[in-house]
């Protein structure tokens, strides 16, 4: 098995010549995935085949080369699998800082809250979009450049996938019976007969199979008598599609993101909303997006809000009953929507995304007529539902003050308590999330609310700056700057001594609920995206390719060949027996579950070996173990 | 809400007896590891080679012993590079240097396997029906065969403490991390007898690797994790609880095998390594080799735990694929879209994108073996932080540990 003849250029040293051809050009042999990729097709699993040749058709320098071999380069840079590996870890490391500081598209309360905490840091980390990772320019660079590096690689790949299923598998090698599991054994068929016994077997194994032609030629000069199997193509289909799936559905998010809206509004038992614009308290949409035509027309009311609770506090479940109606004027339907159970309404779902409470404020002025009533939804700001109100009353009826007529504008904040305890340390709480007694600390203020002055205002914050805190009567007592009221209880629900001797009364309460409105058209075609993924890496994963080889040459032949090699035994057949004819050999190689396959090679060969064998050799030195 | 109290006890006692069980059980494997050492006495010396890992215990004449052995095993696994060297054909010089560097390797690869086969020769040579049977005595394989039982047994314990807990509460047991810690522990070990059960016993050396982490886990899980048996809060209450979270943990058990596995293959090649070194004669055996030489010589070659994590991540993948994109369709239908960067789909993403790194880097010349397991490992870091930094640290969407 040293060096030799003829024989050696066919096995090994072709190999080793791609491989170097391959490197000269700057072409790496890249595997998608799944260490096998053209499995058998790599340098070290290319035994001289014409099939699956990973890097002579590339990158060929011409004489145009000079201009477009820099780019050549680079492009094969850009589309090897170190670069892909190096662009997973850095899109894997960018993400990292999104789960680790807020995220304005998931929480901008909490980037605000950071901006207040690091007031140096935070406007340094903005600059670097570190509050918006996944919408950053840098971080769609990296996914950008690896998915047109796994494009640049899917093209050459699917050219040499589709080869390769049109072709016919690599050439037998010299002396398949070298590769490891290899035998060979002596037949008293002709070389012809025996590679063609060969050929039914692995044919019966549903292998693709290639007889090498009659009258073919060893490089050697002597006849060539080999068959070339292969099978486990699916492993490469798998791996294509599933690769191809991926960019499918990087393409998919992205339609989805031009072409979706989304719209959040709050509901209070009894209100409902139209899928407009303007009835959203926020709404974003696609670039590609028209206000106007692609929104869906429905209109929905919420009819009942109702919400249970474990007896911890725990969220048990909540539904909101809705009647909607498709079209203007049409026929109104119900539904009940729940958390995990959207309503689909046209190409739109409509989600129950949050609820809380909305108490009912009635002002009323000296001689008892309302002034201003109507619910006023409340923040939740802990697991029992304490939340928090804000009430402004632009139009009060009390005449502007002051010498520069200051306008006399009422505003109420406070807690609301669902279920009202009197905590020594912490003072009114919450300590169940149900409306079980209703309560409402209140404090009060009166002045210039600047809320007519054509700038928008949160209306869940209150800018007291020109405002006087009151002192009024109520349950707790006179003149008191907070009063706690108890909403079930009409004696002391009231707070009065406000100014113009108005009275303020909370008689109510209603549940609203938060439902999101979203639309993404291409929600479907990513859907298929992904489960064409999973079906491809299930395939690549499961699937083995694998090659096996048989060839049988006369062994009169055998003195005078080439193969008078140091370990050859053929050439020392001391069996002189009349019967012996050929010498059959066979081998395979399979790169990856190389366990499995060592045991299909073994029972092969016994099948193949049944077949032709005559008077059986001793296994080849070159068997190995594994 | 209706919880059958005796029989949440009866699941709280039944994880305490499977964590009793657990732990005598890798006692068992890690005696029978202990007592299975070379130098000591071994029931059938004669099935060593002449020259036998014995042998080690003399400082002084293991490179010898290994560099003969090298030199023999040069002849099959260089002769196949050699010949290219001196192909006339290659007469680019490129090829020449590039081919000289793949001798180079292929001599590397050779020596290495030399060692380790000097190494292993002894023991294949005692258990050529065995398949890699180290050479211990036969009451030391009783440990073995005890504790196998007792895994078993912990097994039956910790499948009837899921399912009392789960009837306990009338849902499936998989509602917070202390359930889920408890899952993610029964797939590790189920996914441990199963390689048992289909090598027969095989790989019974992974025992005291797999039920040192459960054990630990579990308690952990016990302690810190702990919440009593009650009802699902409202966003879990989905028929993708069942489906979404079952896969991702049958996905975290068995990565977190291979966590195992890559750990071992990283010792043993350093092991090798430094055989290798040995033997050529650049470096002197030392005693910490010598000592722990024990352990390694029980554990398959590197190759083989790089084969063995190689499946089982490859078996843990598309899994985890799975069940990251089943998550997906259930945020959609929960939350309104189907991907939203929630601090949980983001270490979920980057656990996936580290270990398709380690699929690719596995094929990829330069990153095989151990810059592959060092990704490997990576990936599992991230699953961790996924599984419990999320879940405890960082709120997000999924905060449903009911853990104060």
């Amino acid at each position: 098995m040293t060096t030799s003849g003829a024989a050696a250029p066919t096995t090994v040293p072709d190999e080793v010549r791609d491989e170097a051809r391959a490197r000269a050009d700057g072409v790496r042999e890249r595997a998608l995935a799944t260490g096998s990729g053209s499995s058998a097709g790599s340098p070290s699993g290319q035994p001289g085949g014409p099939g699956g040749n990973a890097g002579g058709d590339i990158g060929r320098s011409g004489p145009a080369g000079r201009v477009t071999a820099p780019i050549r380069r680079v492009w094969h840079q850009l589309t090897s699998m170190r670069t892909a590996l190096l662009l997973l870890f850095l899109l894997a490391l960018a993400a990292v800082p999104g789960s680790l500081l807020p995220q304005r598209s998931l929480n901008p309360l909490k980037v605000e809250q950071y901006f207040r905490d690091h007031p140096s840091l935070a406007p340094a980390l903005d600059r670097l979009s570190a509050f918006n990772v996944f919408g950053a320019s840098w971080f769609a660079a990296i996914y950008l450049l690896l998915f047109i590096s796994l494009i640049g690689c899917l093209s050459a790949r699917v050219r040499w996938h589709a080869r390769a299923l049109v072709g016919r598998p690599p050439r037998a090698p010299a002396r398949p019976s070298r590769l490891t599991g290899g035998q060979s054994w002596d037949s008293a068929l002709t070389p012809p007969e025996a590679v063609d016994a060969a050929r039914v077997i692995l044919r019966r194994r549903r292998f693709r199979v290639a007889l090498a032609a009659d009258g073919a030629t060893r490089p050697d000069g002597s006849p060539d008598f080999s068959v070339a199997a292969e099978k486990g193509y699916l492993r490469e289909t798998g791996n294509l599609i599933f690769h191809i799936a991926l960019v499918f559905m990087l393409v998919g998010v992205g339609l989805g993101s031009w072409f979706g809206y989304q719209g959040t509004v709050l509901v209070i038992t009894g209100d409902g909303f139209a899928n407009t614009l303007v009835s959203y308290d926020q709404f974003s949409r696609g670039r590609l997006v028209d206000p106007v035509g692609d929104l869906a027309p429905f209109s929905l009311t919420m009819e009942e809000f109702t919400a249970s609770y474990q007896p911890t506090g725990q969220p048990a479940d909540f539904r909101a009953k809705v009647a909607y109606a498709t079209e203007f004027d049409g026929p109104t339907r119900t539904a009940e929507i729940r958390v995990n159970h959207p309503l689909a309404v046209g190409s739109a779902k409509v989600y129950l995304i949050g609820h809380g409470y909305a108490p009912h404020f009635v002002l009323r002025n000296s001689a008892g007529g309302v002034v201003w009533e109507g619910y006023q939804p409340c923040t939740p700001r802990d697991a029992m539902f304490a939340s928090t109100c804000t009430l402004k009353i632009g139009d009060t009826g009390l005449a502007p003050t002051g010498p520069t007529r200051e306008p006399q504008q009422l505003a109420f904040s406070g807690v609301f308590t669902p279920t009202t305890e009197l905590d020594r340390a912490r003072g009114y709480v919450s300590t169940y999330p149900a409306a079980n007694a209703p309560g409402l600390t209140l404090t009060g203020y009166v002045g210039n609310l600047h809320i007519n002055e054509g700038i928008p205002q949160n209306v869940y914050s209150l800018d007291t700056r020109d405002m006087r805190q009151l002192r009024v009567n109520g349950p707790l007592g006179d003149d008191r700057a907070a009063q706690v009221l108890a909403l079930n209880n009409p004696n002391q629900r009231t707070v009065t001594g406000l100014p113009g001797g108005m009275s303020l009364e909370v008689d109510g309460l209603r549940e609203f609920a938060t439902f999101q409105t979203k639309s993404d058209p291409f929600k479907g075609w990513v859907l298929v995206a992904a489960i064409a993924i999973i079906c491809g890496l299930l395939v690549s994963m499961r699937v083995r390719r694998r090659r096996i080889w048989v060839r049988a040459r006369p062994v009169a032949d055998a003195d005078t060949d080439a193969d008078t090699d140091t370990d050859t035994d053929a050439g020392a057949t001391a069996d002189t027996d009349a019967v012996t004819v050929s010498m059959v050999e066979i081998g395979g190689l399979s790169r990856s579950d190389i366990d499995g396959f060592a045991a299909e090679l073994r029972a092969i060969a016994m099948d193949v070996r049944a077949a032709t064998a005559s008077a059986p050799r001793p296994l080849d030195s070159t068997e190995q173990e594994l | 809400m209706s919880v059958n109290s005796g029989l949440a006890a009866l699941s709280d006692h039944l994880l305490g007896v499977t964590m009793a069980v657990y732990a005598l059980a890798m006692l068992g494997y890690a005696a029978e590891f202990a007592f299975s050492r070379f130098g000591g006495t071994i029931a059938a010396p004669a099935a060593m080679s002449s020259v036998g890992a014995a042998q080690l215990t003399a400082p002084g004449r293991v490179p010898a012993m290994a560099g003969a052995v090298t030199a023999g095993g040069a002849v099959t696994a260089g002769g196949a590079v050699h010949p290219a060297v001196a192909d006339p054909a290659a007469t680019d010089p490129a090829a020449e240097a590039l081919a000289a560097a793949a001798a180079r390797d292929a001599d590397r690869v050779a020596e290495r396997t030399a060692a380790a086969a000097a190494m292993a020769g002894g023991r294949d040579g005692a258990g050529a029906g065995a398949g890699g049977e180290p050479p211990v005595t036969a009451r030391v394989r009783w440990l073995g065969r005890i504790a196998v039982a007792l895994t078993l047994l912990g097994w039956l314990a910790h499948v009837g403490s899921v399912t009392a807990r789960g009837l306990a509460a009338d849902r499936v047991p998989w509602g917070n991390m202390y359930e889920f810690s408890s899952m993610i522990t029964l797939v590790a070990v189920s996914t441990y007898l199963a390689m048992l059960a289909r090598t027969r016993a095989r790989v019974r050396w992974l025992g005291v690797f797999v039920m040192f982490p459960v054990v630990l886990y579990l308690g952990f899980a016990g302690t810190v994790l702990y919440v009593a048996v009650g009802p699902l809060v409202p966003a879990l209450n989905s028929y993708w609880l069942k489906i979404h979270v079952v896969a991702a943990i049958v996905a975290s058990g068995v990565f977190m095998v291979s966590a195992v596995t890559t750990v071992l293959y990283l010792l043993k090649d350093r092991w090798e390594n430094k055989l290798a070194a040995v033997a050529a004669g650049r470096a002197d055996a030392f005693a910490a080799m010598r000592k722990r030489g024990g352990i390694m010589l029980r554990l398959p070659s590197a190759a083989v735990l790089d084969r063995i994590t190689y499946r089982v991540i490859g078996l843990a993948f598309p899994i985890w694929t799975f069940a990251v994109i089943a998550g997906a369709i259930w945020a959609e239908a929960a939350w309104g879209r189907y991907w939203g960067w929630d601090p949980k789909e983001t270490w979920s993403f980057i656990t996936w994108v580290i270990y398709a790194a380690y699929l690719h880097a596995r094929a990829t010349a330069g990153w095989k073996g151990s810059r592959a397991a060092s990704i490997s490992l990576l990936g599992f870091s991230a699953l961790f932080i996924d599984y419990y930094l999320v879940n405890l640290v960082i709120s997000g969407l999924h905060s449903y540990a009911g853990v104060e």
